[in-house]
């Protein structure tokens, strides 16, 4: 039986990862990510986890190992933070493209320049095309569970994808919180062995990565689009076999008191919590407001976000990274997409807050519903604002 | 006893008369006429068998062997990107590592090979292969140095020669061609102290043969740089790969040696070198040089095999005896 522990949240992601019976983790330095790798490290060094730790030179090669690894029919992981994650992205681009189901931990950073260590979504937003599955975390208990839920859903036979968990640098990554940490045989009930489809064995030749000219790219990236809509059904499917074996429920889009409000916020990430003292709050005083959570972003569910705004008269969407496209942040973009599709025109308010570990608060998240608010009532236009920047 | 030392107590070499039929590199790629790289390329597999995996970096090689849905690869082999064929197989070598040991697999004997051309080598992939090295992963690298970024279109690498024109050293009223001196990687895979370095060249097919075969046999990392004309980029006629291969040798530009756990060996000692000219005046790149330009050249080669021997004596390596081998070379 497994334990409800008091553990720093990066120990905890590197203790799941461990008892995932990991083969390979090829793993950089970058900050606020090291926790995890260097606990990892602790448990090949202790003999408590059998695996090879290849302690490589550059994010880029990091990704490149666990691309090697993976062909060979290895179970790998390794993590990652904003210039790491920059120097690396190459490589993502092709370990989805070959379909290879690593999972990568993204203690969430903001991106240079300025050079800053603290948290934002820059890094995660940037993993956006790549191809990789991207969950989000919004607390400890979650990084743990999304990891497990990762190597499910990417050697799951009908995905073979990359999974990437993203969790707020420091925010997460750096906190100790009470958290449930199944033990091994839990995690074997739900986790079957990696048996890879394809490797790289002479027994059995096979060419990986050939040359695609033009008359096969175009296909190849068609499979890929099918693989990710088809592992949706599949990350779901996942989340509630989890929920029989832990008894905690995970969903793509989640809602915190959304019945008959008017306005809601929809966030992603750790901030989602203090989006829901914001709500608590604003219900308290009497207003009709509620909160919708992304706990998906790639693939995108669009249907089920579309059903969870349905019905509101403003959405106010909180970005944590600039698109530079002058109409919104990356976030807001997807959402106009979704709701413009299922032919709804609620007004939306789009805030980017929180870059480069600037705080966000309850008191943020009231000005950012009261301005919404405001905006709807006199029709001004949606566009989207840089909160509390100081001028 | 050095580990290399102690690998290749038990060597036997390959035969001239008898070499091995496996063709892992399978015929009907699309390399070009005459290609020096791609009979360098057979040869690194025809030593090494079948039980190999080979990770490819982006290239002439990988192009003109992959083109989806053919590939002249008999043997399982990944291409991944331009700059990390070492960090590829660190992967592929580590999880043979880790399943074999944890009972998963059973494939003990698997040789692993990482290649490169000179760009992938000596420029953009020096840092992953640096890395590899050090790391200790037991694999093979072998540098297949055409000198240019030839599949691109005959750019210049760090590892194009003095004086040679590419399309980015083009010689003209103020440049004489490529203005810097080649960067010896071989050199600097040995600075890394692993237990096998070597250069060879097709021109010294069975030399070649045999030294990617010790390299298979030393555990840890082995480094193999492999000299390889390139018809299309030297701009020599394409029947002279090999002539052209054998007078690199010759002339001294590119000796044959071995690094065998730190110890420098001359592959074979050139006695009476033939002048650097007779090797420039057979390509065209090299067409726009003057006199004086060829006698900086030539005093370079000199100076460079007069280090080459230095090193050599220091260690005590002398000239290892080939068999069946003089009739292709001086």
């Amino acid at each position: 039986m497994g334990k409800r522990v008091g553990m720093e949240v990066s120990i905890a992601a590197a203790e799941v990862v461990g008892l995932c019976d990991v083969d390979v983790i090829a793993a950089y330095p970058i900050t606020p990510q090291t926790h995890i790798v260097e606990h990892l490290s602790e448990l090949v060094a202790d003999g408590h986890l059998d695996a090879e730790f290849v302690p490589v030179e550059s994010e880029h090669s990091a990704m490149s190992t666990c691309v090697g690894a993976a062909a060979a029919g290895a179970r790998t992981f390794t993590s990652t933070s904003s210039q790491g994650y920059a120097l690396m992205a190459e490589i993502c681009y092709i370990a989805s493209s070959l379909r290879l189901p690593i999972v990568m931990a993204v203690a969430n950073r903001a991106l240079s320049a300025p050079i800053s260590i603290w948290n934002d979504h820059a890094d995660m937003m940037m993993a956006r095309d790549t191809g990789w599955i991207q969950t989000v975390a919004e607390n400890g208990q979650e990084v743990v569970d999304l990891l497990l839920h990762a190597y499910r859903v990417a050697e799951d036979p009908r995905v073979l994808l990359p999974v990437m968990v993203n969790l707020d640098g420091f925010i997460l990554s750096h906190m100790i919180e009470p958290i449930y940490m199944p033990d091994k045989e839990e995690v074997q009930r739900y986790l079957p062995p990696y048996k890879p489809a394809l490797r790289l064995d002479p027994r059995n030749p096979m060419t990986f990565g050939p040359v695609g000219m033009p008359e096969v790219y175009t296909e190849a990236k068609k499979a890929q689009d099918e693989a990710m809509k088809g592992a949706l059904p599949v990350i779901v499917e996942a989340w509630k076999e989890f929920e029989k074996h832990f008894g905690r429920a995970y969903h793509p889009v989640e809602t915190y008191k959304t019945d008959g409000a008017e306005i809601l916020l929809l966030t992603m990430g750790s901030v989602s919590e203090t989006a829901m003292t914001a709500v608590d709050k604003m219900r308290a005083e009497g207003k009709k407001v509620g909160l919708v959570h992304l706990r998906l972003w790639r693939p995108f569910p669009a249907k089920e976000l579309v059903e969870a705004l349905q019905g509101a008269k403003a959405i106010v969407v909180v970005d944590r990274a600039m698109a530079f496209s002058t109409q919104s942040g990356p976030v807001c973009v997807e959402v106009k997409a979704a709701l413009f599709d299922h032919g709804i025109s609620t007004y939306v308010q789009n805030f980017v807050a929180g870059l480069g570990g600037r705080d966000v608060t309850v008191e943020d998240f009231e000005m950012m519903v009261a301005k919404t608010s405001d905006g709807l009532a006199k029709g001004l236009p949606m566009t989207y604002e840089i909160v509390n920047v100081r001028e | 006893m050095g580990i290399a030392a102690e690998a290749l107590k038990d060597f036997k070499g390959f035969n001239l008369k008898k070499l091995p039929e496996v063709e892992p590199l399978s015929s009907g790629h699309r390399a070009c006429q005459g290609c020096g790289e791609i009979l360098a390329l057979r040869q690194v597999l025809k030593a090494l068998g079948e039980n190999v995996i080979v990770a490819s970096a982006t290239g002439c090689m990988e192009i003109v062997t992959s083109p989806f849905p053919q590939t002249a690869w008999r043997v399982p082999w990944i291409h991944v990107a331009f700059e990390n064929a070492a960090a590829v197989i660190s992967g592929v070598e580590s999880a043979y590592k880790a399943l074999n040991r944890k009972g998963k697999i059973d494939q003990p004997d698997v040789v692993f090979l990482a290649y490169g051309g000179d760009g992938g080598t000596a420029d953009i992939g020096l840092q992953a292969l640096s890395g590899a090295l050090e790391r200790g992963h037991n694999f093979i690298y072998v540098c297949l140095d055409n000198e240019a970024y030839m599949n691109t279109g005959i750019q210049r690498s760090s590892s194009t020669p003095y004086g040679a024109m590419t399309t980015t050293s083009p010689p003209g009223k103020k440049s004489i061609g490529q203005r810097t001196w080649k960067k010896n990687v071989a050199y600097i895979a040995a600075a890394h102290g692993i237990p096998y370095v070597a250069t060879a060249s097709p021109a010294f097919a069975l030399d070649l043969m045999n030294k990617v075969k010790k390299a298979a046999m030393i555990p840890g990392p082995a480094y193999v740089h492999i000299f390889s004309p390139c018809p299309t980029g030297w701009r020599h006629e394409t029947d002279l790969a090999v002539e052209v291969a054998r007078l690199a040798v010759l002339t001294k530009i590119f000796p044959l040696y071995e690094v065998i756990d730190g110890r420098w060996i001359l592959s074979r000692k050139v006695a009476k070198p033939k002048p650097v000219s007779e090797y420039l005046k057979v390509q065209r790149r090299f067409r726009h040089l003057t006199e004086k330009d060829i006698e900086d050249i030539q005093r370079r080669v000199d100076e460079e095999y007069e280090d080459l021997l230095r090193r050599c004596a220091m260690s005590g390596g002398e000239p290892e005896k080939k068999e069946g081998e003089e009739a292709q070379g001086d």
